[in-house]
């Protein structure tokens, strides 16, 4: 017999407040959502089934097209599982980890604007938005000086990075770094002592400590539920333990709590960039394990080693030792993780990514169920989500 | 303290353990399908390992038993991490849920089912979660076809 208590309705995959291709199923009691449920898979590309059949340098492109907005870190978290598979970890060149450093946190502050600016947009606040992405642009014009693309850069490599920061950058990203302060002023002045704004994030889509650890929340979410977990303190990778920088917790679980963190954390990133553009200084960029990086082109050209070397890699690839590794690092979204396994051949026998947007996504009904129907696009854009890695 | 962990698993469950394992300072534990939910639930309660941060399938075909299915898992307190992994054969790919352990599994499980094939005992939401509800095979295992003639978009169309 048809239930004529609630109402279902489809809000998606077509809706412009999902963020992408998300759609979900809501139960209705008037506007009370009764029940919440997330239907996924409709930007599933096997990214993890085209990994077994590629060379590891091979599967690079493919990390970038995770989280697009954040691709610097995908690279990341893969060239760092690949690296600790191969054992080469502490080969890599201060040059190379500074540079990652860098271009991880300067992709933070980017995931972070894309952030803000659909948050904000959602809930009504328009103006925002087009700050945001004005400052977006800049970074996306620097990701294009630097890796020739402005999204998917895929500029790391597996030993280090694919080309050197070009002349005058590093002059050109802290001018930008020295503007962004007062331009999350800007944002900060449009949206914190806004009443609507407050009324619609306060209090909504509230998630305790002990649901969200529960739930495998990471990232964002979890630290404004006041779980002081960061990797970059935690677990470091690629020199992080040398940077100065706060973990930003808070404890009032709520939509409010998170905004109020991730505009922090655009602070801490700025700081980060700092001091590694102090940091930076010149020097090699890649590791000196010639069986599995590539040579620079003048070697390629110019010694018979070289050559040899760049044939075995493009047409066969390396071959790490049979075993296999997991690293995670820390996303703007949360943890992303690589599980490499090797069967000792030049493609991994499985990669598994651990997705943050994932399984953040799977605390939504959690969040929402109870709460107005109006109240899921607040959750959906406090959650952070891109569907490209949801989906893979 | 991963390696403590498996020690600490060893005395408590004894032949259940069927396998250390250390990998480039990583600690894999090897335990038998039958008590995954009993190690679970120690290493949550006891032990700390309070967080899952990944669960997937391995299909290893051609060896016996075919399947491993392996729980990452994370210690907020001490930062550290360990590894389980749990043998499943081709003959019976089923295994007991820990969803009851770590709710976060739901989704995970749901993956390993929809892609790797393995079963989930009790599993609250046992329904596919990336590919099409209608959807047949389980693609991430070694015997399905990256694409191929007999294969979506090539079906029919190559002569």
């Amino acid at each position: 017999m048809a239930n004529f208590e609630t109402m279902t309705i489809n809000m998606g995959p077509q809706h412009p407040s999902t963020h992408g291709v998300l759609r979900l199923v809501l139960e209705l009691d008037g506007e009370i959502v009764r029940k919440a449920t997330p239907h996924i898979g409709y930007l599933h590309r096997g990214i993890e089934k085209l990994s077994e059949h590629r060379t590891y340098h091979q599967i690079l492109p493919l990390t970038d097209r995770l989280d697009y907005l954040a691709p610097m870190h995908n690279n990341l978290g893969y060239v760092l599982a690949v690296e600790k598979l191969l054992g080469i970890t502490d080969q890599i060149p201060e040059r190379a980890q500074v540079v990652r450093v860098l271009l991880a946190e300067l992709t933070r502050l980017k995931s972070h604007l894309v952030w803000l600016a659909c948050h904000a947009l959602d809930i009504g606040a328009m103006t925002v938005f087009i700050y945001c992405f004005r400052e977006r642009e800049h970074i996306m014009n620097i990701y294009e000086k630097i890796s020739g693309a402005r999204m998917t850069s895929n500029y790391f490599r597996v030993g280090g990075l694919s080309a050197d920061l070009p002349a005058g950058l590093e002059k050109e990203i802290r001018d930008f770094v020295n503007t962004m302060p007062g331009h999350i002023a800007t944002y900060e002045g449009l949206l914190t002592g806004n009443k609507i704004w407050q009324k619609r994030i306060m209090g909504v889509g509230e998630i305790s400590a002990e649901d969200a650890i529960d739930l495998g929340v990471t990232g964002p979410c979890l630290r404004a539920s006041g779980v002081d977990w960061d990797l970059r303190r935690d677990q470091p990778y690629s020199g992080y333990e040398d940077y100065d920088f706060n973990v930003i917790v808070d404890d009032g679980c709520d939509t409010w709590a998170r905004y109020q963190c991730r505009l922090k954390e655009m602070h801490e990133a700025c700081k980060i960039i700092h001091q590694a553009l102090d940091k930076l200084k010149p020097g090699p960029i890649l590791a000196d394990v010639p069986k599995v990086v590539l040579p620079s082109k003048q070697d390629t050209v110019n010694s018979i080693e070289g050559l040899i070397h760049h044939f075995k890699i493009i047409s066969e690839g390396f071959k790490p030792d049979a075993g296999e590794v997991y690293v995670g690092v820390e996303n703007p979204k949360g943890e992303v993780g690589f599980y490499l396994v090797s069967d000792g051949s030049p493609r991994p026998y499985r990669m598994k990514i651990r997705p943050a947007s994932f399984i953040n996504l799977q605390a939504l009904p959690k969040m929402v169920e109870g709460s107005m129907i109006a109240d899921v696009v607040a959750v959906i854009g406090t959650l952070d989500i891109v569907l490209g890695e949801i989906d893979r | 303290m991963s390696v403590q962990a498996a020690d600490k698993l060893k005395d408590k469950f004894g032949d259940t353990v069927l396998d250390t394992i250390e990998f480039r300072g990583e600690t894999t534990v090897v335990v038998k399908k039958e008590d995954i939910v009993a190690v679970c639930a120690f290493l949550k309660e006891e032990l700390g390992f309070n967080f899952l941060t990944d669960l997937c399938g391995v299909d290893y075909m051609g060896q016996d038993p075919r399947f491993m299915v392996v729980y990452h898992l994370y210690n907020i307190g001490t930062h550290t991490r360990l590894r389980i992994k749990a043998p499943v054969e081709e003959s019976d790919t089923r295994i007991d849920t820990v969803s009851g352990v770590w709710t976060t599994a739901n989704w995970m499980e749901r993956e390993t089912w929809d892609l790797m094939g393995i079963t989930f005992n009790n599993h609250p939401d046992p329904r596919r979660i990336l590919m099409p509800d209608d959807w047949e095979g389980h693609p991430l295992r070694k015997d399905y076809p990256v694409q191929g003639p007999d294969r979506e978009p090539y079906q029919d169309r190559l002569e």
